[in-house]
């Protein structure tokens, strides 16, 4: 598995290198790589419907407990499956569909890592590594919807969905750790083993808060919601990919992973209904206001993820099966509208509804496509939708609590998204066809094809459900803990309330497309409120924020070296000042030190002297060199105390430092400018106080009685192991080597700082 | 600045100085000495020969970029601790040559590490103080 990962991974590589040669002509081969790996999952449907799970695990940082464990279950394999199906149809039609564009090669290299990220996500069991694949589909999303990168709009909604998506990996993080130390292991499959552990800890709330923060951005939930219709400026081929199968998807296949282990206490159940629910409705009343196919299908995107969520909250046995075969019954149709949308897109360049009609005139098989997909979302019989919405409108009656209130939202919300559906997949092609469109001829198979495909699919199995009753939705209910005794998956139930709210659903849809066309009157109503929606609300708190980190910033990054030193010395003194107050005793044993000696106390002397010298000096090189002595002095003192490697240390770097010192100094003006009076008072008051405390603290470490084990270890062993007799060189190149090794990395990273800061100066000059 | 004696003894003290932080370099392992203060030495007698000859000139004797040097050493105490890896023992063991060679001692991948501490470090410096005396 972790191959299949990499795959995608390679693939991106390979065009970094190849990519400019392959993409003339031999796009539609990279279409390879996604089908290959749907038959490397489709060789474990049978394995896995037998009852098999299937793990990998390579060890990564096993002292840590992080390791690349992945797991194959039912659940998984529904959405790799997913992912690498629809993958290969994304990236056949996109061969087509971007065809010759500039960037092609990077388009697949962005779309190959998101694959390979996606699978990454549904496919491990321990929850770092999730985190670091959940992290990767949030970054290549961002080049994804950023894809025409020239466009100031598509820019821009990049950096919205980035901004949301990576907030919510940062919760992730958050919840990953938490969960991880509560539960004892970073594994979800042991985690259920500590379900009680950890569903009676104190932290599970801020665990599910987490959880659910990360869920929310990702699957586009209410309040998060908008980042998704800003997507919508990506490539439809991408968008056909992330908001049909993929990226909003990870948040609900979340939610559901975590069932078993999280799921139970109201908290979980109420919170998921409510913001599912929601979603669900407030997302189906925005289809009516638009009038762009694609703002179209992002909202009834939106709503369906809600009705996932919702189900995922209502969490009985019914529920999570209706969820399971919603997420296949929406994956085909929402692909399929979304993929004829790019065709009516690319062939008549414009997506508003208003201006599109009688198409089918010049593209029947298209009008034909569309049609089932639209009968798909609209749950009419016999097509797989309506077995989905059956089971919908199952769970929601079958609820303890508020059955009523439950179904009536599902059923208000599937009758505006039959709407939705059909104003994309059936009102385009309807009607009298307008003469600039009558030249129109029927888009490449790459193209068509695809759809096509997705929406036999729908029909296919709506009509014969045990297709995937055994092969797919059992073994997900299985992953899930849901044991249903008896499933049989079918059209037909025979007369019953389902079938009544199921009738009603289709006619009142029926009935609001004929009636209801979208008119500019509606959208100015919702054009009105936008003030008070969530996004012009989010918007403006992150509009806020930037400025006053933009202040913030300022104030402390103001340029000035004086700040930056004082700051950071006022920081110092407060924080230990604080400590060394109320948490340690001041104490000072001075019969404990031995008598001063006369060449130390000479030093001293000279020390004080040179001290007092820098500091009254109107030259400032009579100051550097007045520092220079203090540096020499405190290296003498070094060796007074064997420590002669100091001394040596201190020696060499203060000679450096005073040819610095001259070198800048040498440049400046010779006019001394004295800061004014206050400033210096203020100077000194800071620097005496930190001098006081280090010297405190120094007093203060020599009473502490040490624990000298460790130095002990390193005197007895520096010859025995390390066959050396220098201990402190020692310790630097073997006992504690990798840090050396890194300081020395960073001396290095300084060395490029230095010289970059100072030559791209030089550069401005020029 | 510009003395004829400064520069005549520069002349002289480089290698000299040299010598010294490759003596400090090897001493290192028994007594005060080692890679950095070596290779902050070995900078130091570079620094002396720019002070009495002039930039240009100890450049070009150097004849690369100082901070093409800094790789360099990282990349020679990275390798050293790559080194045991060939026996199968841990990253950075230290391995020993079983007889000592006359005037260096003991060889062991331990030195190969200290030696690219002192090229890390004399790259660093040099590039540091260049930048800095150019552009000042």
């Amino acid at each position: 598995m972790l191959g299949a990962i990499l795959t995608g991974v390679i693939f991106a590589l390979v065009l970094v290198f190849f990519g400019r040669f392959l993409k003339r002509r031999l796009a539609i081969l990279f279409a390879a790589v996604p089908l290959g790996l749907f038959l490397y999952f489709s060789q474990y449907i049978k394995p896995i419907a037998n009852g098999d799970i299937i793990t990998q695990s390579v060890s990564w940082l096993p002292s840590f407990g992080i390791n690349l464990d992945f797991t194959l279950d039912g659940l998984s394999l529904m959405f790799s499956l997913l992912i690498t199906g629809i993958g290969f149809l994304v990236f056949l039609y996109a061969s087509e569909y971007l065809k010759g564009h500039q960037y092609l090669d990077r388009f697949y290299g962005y779309l190959g890592l998101f694959m390979a990220a996606m699978l990454g996500v549904v496919l491990s069991d321990n929850v770092v590594t999730l985190f670091l694949f959940w992290e990767i589909t949030s970054i290549s999303s961002f080049f994804l919807i950023g894809f025409n990168n020239n466009d100031k709009a598509s820019r821009k909604s990049a950096i919205t969905a980035l901004s949301l998506t990576g907030f919510g990996g940062v919760l992730f993080l958050g919840f990953s750790l938490i969960l991880g130390s509560i539960a004892g292991t970073y594994s979800i499959t042991e985690m259920l083993n500590a379900k009680e552990l950890i569903v009676q800890s104190d932290y599970y709330i801020p665990i599910i808060i987490l959880l659910f923060g990360a869920a929310f951005t990702k699957s586009a939930q209410f309040p998060f919601h908008f980042w998704l219709p800003g997507a919508m400026r990506a490539p439809t081929p991408v968008s056909t990919y992330l908001h049909s199968a993929t990226m909003v998807k990870a948040g609900v296949y979340l939610l559901m992973r975590f069932t078993p282990v999280l799921g139970g206490p109201d908290s979980w159940h109420y919170t998921l209904l409510a913001v599912g629910g929601v979603t669900m409705v407030y997302a189906a009343v925005q289809i009516v206001s638009k009038t762009d196919l694609k703002a179209i299908l992002a909202y009834s995107t939106i709503s369906a993820l809600g009705v996932m969520i919702f189900l995922t909250g209502l969490g009985t046995n019914k529920a999570i099966l209706a969820a399971s075969v919603f997420i296949l019954v929406h994956a085909l149709y929402k692909a399929t509208l979304f993929l004829i949308t790019g065709i009516i897109d690319h062939k008549t360049h414009t997506r508003d509804i208003r201006k599109l009609s009688g198409l089918r005139k010049v593209m029947l098989p298209i009008a034909i496509i569309g049609l089932l997909a639209a009968l798909s979302n609209g749950g009419v019989p016999p097509t797989f939708g309506f077995l989905g919405k059956d089971l919908i409108y199952e769970a929601a009656l079958e609820s303890e609590r508020w059955n009523w209130l439950l179904t009536g939202a599902s059923v208000f919300t599937n009758i505006l998204l039959f709407y939705g559906g059909f104003q994309v997949g059936v009102k385009p092609f309807i009607g009298d066809l307008p003469a600039k469109y009558e030249k129109i001829t029927m888009p490449k198979p790459q193209l068509w094809i695809p759809p096509a495909i997705l929406a036999l699919l729908s029909i296919v199995i709506g009509i014969f459900p045990l297709l995937i009753q055994d092969s797919l939705v059992v073994p997900t209910l299985n992953a899930l803990h849901v044991l249903e005794d008896e499933l049989h998956l079918k059209l037909w139930h025979g007369f019953n309330l389902v079938l009544g709210l199921s009738m009603l659903t289709i006619l009142i849809g029926l009935l609001i497309y004929f009636k209801m066309q979208p008119s500019d009157k509606r959208t100015a109503l919702f054009t009105k409120y936008e003030p008070l929606s969530p996004k012009a609300v989010i918007l403006k708190g992150g509009f806020y924020f930037k400025k006053f980190s933009f202040k913030w910033t300022n104030f402390f990054q103001n340029g000035y070296l004086r700040n930056y030193i004082n700051t950071i010395l006022l920081f110092l003194v407060f924080l230990l000042g604080f400590l060394l107050i109320s948490h340690i005793q001041l104490k000072m044993n001075f019969d404990a030190m031995t008598d001063i000696t006369f060449p130390e106390l000479a030093t001293l002397i000279i020390l004080i002297i040179s001290v007092l010298f820098a500091v009254i000096t109107q030259s400032r090189l009579a100051a550097v060199a007045a520092l220079g002595i203090v540096g020499l002095s405190i290296s003498l003192i070094f060796l007074f105390y064997s420590a002669p490697d100091l001394a040596m240390t201190q020696f060499s770097i203060d000679t450096l430092t005073m040819i610095l010192f001259v070198l800048v100094l040498y440049r400046l003006p010779k006019y001394l400018n004295l800061t004014n009076p206050r400033n210096r008072i203020k100077d000194v008051i800071i620097a005496t106080t930190f001098g006081t405390l280090i010297a405190l603290l120094a007093l203060e470490v020599w009473q502490v009685t040490n624990n000298n084990e460790v130095s002990r270890f390193y005197a007895e062993h520096a010859y025995t192991l390390a066959k050396g007799k220098n201990v402190v060189n020692v310790i630097l190149v073997d006992f504690r080597g990798i840090d050396t090794l890194m300081e020395s990395v960073v001396l290095t990273v300084a060395a490029i700082g230095v010289f970059s800061l100072l030559k791209l100066r030089l550069h401005q000059k020029d | 600045m510009n003395t004829i004696v400064l520069r005549t003894a520069s002349n002289y003290l480089l290698p000299l100085l040299l010598l010294f932080s490759i003596f400090i370099l090897l001493r290192g392992h028994n007594l005060p000495g080692g890679g950095f203060i070596g290779g902050l030495i070995a900078a130091i007698a570079f620094v002396l020969h720019a002070f009495a000859n002039g930039l240009n000139r100890t450049k070009k004797l150097i004849k690369v970029h100082p901070g093409f040097i800094m790789p360099f050493g990282l990349a020679v105490s990275f390798l050293s601790a790559l080194v045991p890896l060939l026996s199968n023992a841990p990253f950075m063991t230290g391995i020993w040559a079983s007889d000592p060679i006359p005037v260096i001692g003991h060889i062991g991948s331990t030195l190969f590490f200290d030696l690219g501490i002192y090229i890390t470090v004399l790259g660093v410096t040099l590039t540091i103080i260049f930048t800095i005396s150019e552009a000042a």
